[in-house]
């Protein structure tokens, strides 16, 4: 083997290396898993650092209630597979005041069933260190992110308490009721990530591909009508088109795009030839400039 | 990637096929906002085209708003990451910016230039492999120049661009550039860097950043996007000896025993022998495990599972390495800091350091001397504060394994954890195993150092903490000293005492007493005296603590 390693290849190693120096330096680890292609390029990098055992973790999905149906099903199947334990948080209370992405807003939902529910279910479980999918690429205030992030017993995120982080050597020393956000997959681009799950052959939410499926046109955006709590609107009708995700959330919040790439090199083509950035499909960062940075510092992800 | 788009319509196989085989650059930028700094990495992304519909889009609202270049797109706005730092115009920190074309991803570590900021330089510069020196055309070398160089020398790259920028405010004029060019080379010449790559630019305009430029017709080196796909970095680490820090033991079953780690130099084959650096043992490689099937052979940068032939003792914090030649293996490296704490270094307080292998605790036992980053100059000091920079000696409690920082960065490098904040506070590069090693012994789990105290009429012998696993009752035999002992007590020693443990010393006779008696008055220690068939015991210990290690009563010291 007398060739340079590729930036797959060494992208592959830096995501191994950091899962492997969590499970060996803090007590409780567990993998926060969004069900997204983050997630599972995450997850199967972890299966690889640890292979022939299983991550020596939990995966934990904080469950909105408001997500995909078939979310669901590729995350149960996934856990089984990999031999995981899936813990499945819901934040109950949220759930019995009524809590819903359409009577309440994005923000204050997002808030309630996403930030509170991470919160109660890293208190609950008491972990010290929760790997998340998080890309420095995906927005500019995660651009300073740092791969091993510090939060304070109340899980905030304050820039001034970050630690500098130098060559590979990550400080993991916390106080009891501390806690450190991990992000293997910081140095990742989204392209990185499609090329990854091209050439490993990782198993991805069929949503990502496109296929008729019924849509309402909202505000400009294209809304799936995965159940049938989603009520429609004078003047709204129920479209079937050739569709697809570019990111996967709570269904009323994320957009579809109609689309055609039916196959994994379709989408990236798809993906280079498209001029739009991910997220744009997430309503969350419509807010404001900084709101990904305030929703960061009370302690989303 | 513009050039491709035809590639990505007509072909998608073949180019992700082509795209699969390109490497990774990391680098940084040095300079301040008013070099140009953010204009010229904003430029790589939007000429490499990774800038976006929605983005250009903001870019363009944001440039008519907040923008300095009078409502035309300001490409640093790209750059601008937190909230307060774009209200105060300037970054703070460090931000880590990607972008890639159809030769190689790039990682671009940002870092402002401001005075106060060396701890973010380092930090950027750590784990970059080339590095761009801003310079203003019509400013020439200033006093930050100096300063970014010397870092980024100090943290071990050796490929330098000087990107002579707002070459367009200059006329591009040559005789100008030359000027700056030799001025650089001869003022580098001391810092050792492998080769230096000046290219005239403008980043605002676009000269020699892409493409070559028509205003400087007399430039015939690359431009800057060239250089930076073509700069050979991938080292020629994998010719060198074997080095693997053991991350993690995998043991998934009694059948089953994986060392895994990412390896920090070399290439290793199934059947090729291996040295554990802490114990000498050595076994061969059984197999290179991997979930896509067992490797013949792995090479530095690759993370891996290795099996061994024989059942040999190996935990995380050993290094696995070439039998031939091991690593260096020490209690005493001597190493450049760069302190990055608001608190300044505390010579002799214990700090955890942190290594490519373990975490031990260890203290600076003496600030050799600083290092002026602005000219250079060595001054004598007792300490280091905030972004100073010096050549400290480190006494760890447990020796470690290690090289050379200028001969392996991942197994040459050290930050320092603050004990009691858990703050990342210094950052370290291993020059060398100190010239004098103390000899030292080991006692029934606690380490005694002796050295020679002037005059040679007594033995001074410092008292330092005692080796993990030994709560209880330690024993320090003094019977074979023949001169009267001296103590010196490191707060490692004393922290042990405070939690309840018990030094039990033995003396040749009460000629050694007084000097015990000396320890404990001086340290408020209590102790109790013991004759026994073989001489005098006595046993050390800190009054109102109990115990928190085995029953008291006879446990085997005699008393």
């Amino acid at each position: 083997m007398n060739k340079n390693l590729t930036h797959l290849q060494q992208l592959e190693a830096e995501s191994i290396h950091i899962i492997r120096e969590v499970v060996a330096e803090f007590g409780n680890p567990v993998m926060l898993y969004s069900i997204g292609k983050d997630s599972a390029v995450m997850l199967h990098l972890a299966r690889k650092a640890f292979y022939p055992a299983p991550p020596p973790f939990p995966l934990m999905h904080v469950d909105t209630t408001w997500k995909f149906r078939e979310m669901i099903q590729f995350r149960d199947k996934m856990a089984a597979e990999c031999g995981l334990d899936l813990i499945v948080h819901v934040n109950d209370e949220g759930v019995r005041q009524g809590i819903s992405p359409f009577t309440h807003g994005s923000s204050l939902y997002t808030d309630i069933m996403k930030t509170e529910g991470l919160k109660q279910a890293l208190d609950r479980y008491k972990f010290d260190a929760a790997f998340g999918g998080a890309r420095r690429d995906e927005e500019k205030s995660r651009a300073k992110e740092r791969i091993f992030s510090f939060r304070s017993a109340n899980h905030r995120w304050d820039p001034k308490l970050q630690r500098p982080e130098l060559w590979n050597l990550y400080n993991t020393r916390i106080k009891p009721g501390e806690s450190i956000r991990v992000f293997p997959i910081s140095n990742w681009t989204e392209l990185d990530v499609w090329q990854y799950i091209h050439l490993e052959n990782i198993p991805i939410v069929p949503l990502y591909y496109a296929a008729v499926r019924p849509v309402v046109e909202r505000d400009g955006m294209l809304i799936m009508v995965d159940d049938e709590r989603l009520e429609l609107k004078p003047g709204e009708t129920v479209q079937f088109k050739s569709v697809r995700f570019r990111t996967l959330g709570c269904y009323p919040l994320t957009a579809a795009v109609e689309s055609e790439a039916a196959t994994l090199p379709e989408i990236i083509q798809e993906m280079l030839l498209t001029r739009t950035s991910e997220r744009q499909g997430r309503m969350i960062d419509h807010d404001s400039a900084g709101s990904m940075e305030k929703k960061k510092q009370e302690g989303y992800f | 990637m513009a050039h491709q788009s035809e590639l990505i319509e007509e072909d998608i196989l073949a180019y992700l096929k082509s795209h699969e085989e390109k490497t990774m650059l990391r680098f940084i930028t040095c300079g301040s906002v008013d070099d140009g700094k953010s204009t010229l990495i904003g430029r790589l992304l939007w000429d490499s085209k990774m800038v976006f519909d929605d983005q250009l889009a903001s870019l363009e609202a944001d440039s008519k708003k907040v923008g300095t270049q009078g409502g035309a797109i300001d490409y640093a706005l790209l750059l601008d990451g937190l909230q307060a730092e774009r209200e105060q115009g300037i970054t703070i920190d460090v931000a880590y910016r990607y972008f890639s074309t159809d030769k190689r991803k790039f990682i671009v570590a940002d870092t402002p230039g401001h005075e106060q900021y060396t701890r973010n330089m380092i930090t950027g510069a750590s784990t970059a492999q080339v590095a761009i020196i801003l310079v203003d055309a019509r400013k020439g070398l200033l006093t930050q120049t100096r300063r970014h160089s010397y870092l980024v020398s100090l943290v071990g790259i050796t490929h330098i661009v000087l990107a002579v920028n707002k070459m367009d405010l200059i006329d591009f004029n040559q005789q100008q550039f030359e000027a700056i060019k030799n001025d650089y080379e001869q003022f580098a010449a001391s810092l050792g860097f492998g080769e230096i790559t000046a290219i005239p630019l403008s980043a605002l305009g676009g000269d020699n950043m892409i493409e070559p430029s028509a205003n400087t017709p007399w430039y015939t080196g690359p431009t800057l996007m060239s250089y930076l796909e073509n700069v050979p970095v991938d080292g020629d680490s994998r010719a060198e000896p074997f080095r693997m820090p053991v991350q993690w033991v995998n043991r998934p079953h009694l059948d089953f025993r994986g060392f895994c780690g990412t390896i920090a130099a070399g290439t290793i084959r199934q059947g090729d022998e291996l040295r554990v650096a802490a114990s000498g043992q050595t076994s061969r490689v059984a197999r290179i495990v991997t979930m896509n099937g067992d490797l013949p052979e792995a090479t530095a940068g690759q993370a891996v599972t290795l099996t061994l032939e024989d059942e040999i003792d190996i935990s995380r914090g050993n290094m696995l390495s070439a039998p031939d030649a091991p690593p260096l293996h020490a209690r005493h490296p001597e190493a450049n800091l760069v302190w990055m704490h608001d608190q300044p270094l505390q010579p002799g307080q214990i700090y955890l350091v942190k290594t490519a292998t373990a975490v031990t605790p260890g203290r600076v036992t003496a600030v050799q001397y600083a290092v002026d980053v602005n000219t250079l100059e060595q001054k004598q000091v007792r300490t280091l504060g905030l972004n100073e920079i010096g050549v400290v000696r480190l006494e760890l409690d447990r020796p470690i394994s290690f090289d050379p920082y200028r001969q392996n960065r991942q197994t040459g490098s050290v930050i320092l954890i603050d004990r009691f904040s858990n703050a990342t506070v210094a950052a370290g590069m291993i020059i060398a195993a100190a010239p004098m090693e103390p000899q030292s012994v080991q006692s029934a789990g606690l380490r005694l150092e002796l050295s020679s105290a002037a005059g040679g009429l007594s033995r001074r012998i410092t008292l330092s903490e005692a080796a993990v696993g030994s709560a209880g009752v330690s024993v320090v035999d003094l019977t074979g000293e023949s001169a009267e002992p001296a103590f010196d007590v490191s707060s490692s020693f004393l922290d042990y005492l405070g939690k309840g443990n018990r030094i039990l010393l033995r003396l040749r006779g009460l000629e050694q007493l007084q000097a015990v008696a000396l320890l404990a008055y001086e340290q408020t220690l209590s102790f109790e005296f013991d004759r026994t068939a073989e001489g005098v015991s006595i046993l050390l210990f800190k009054r109102g603590i109990v115990s928190g290690g085995r029953a008291s009563g006879d446990d085997g010291t005699g008393i």
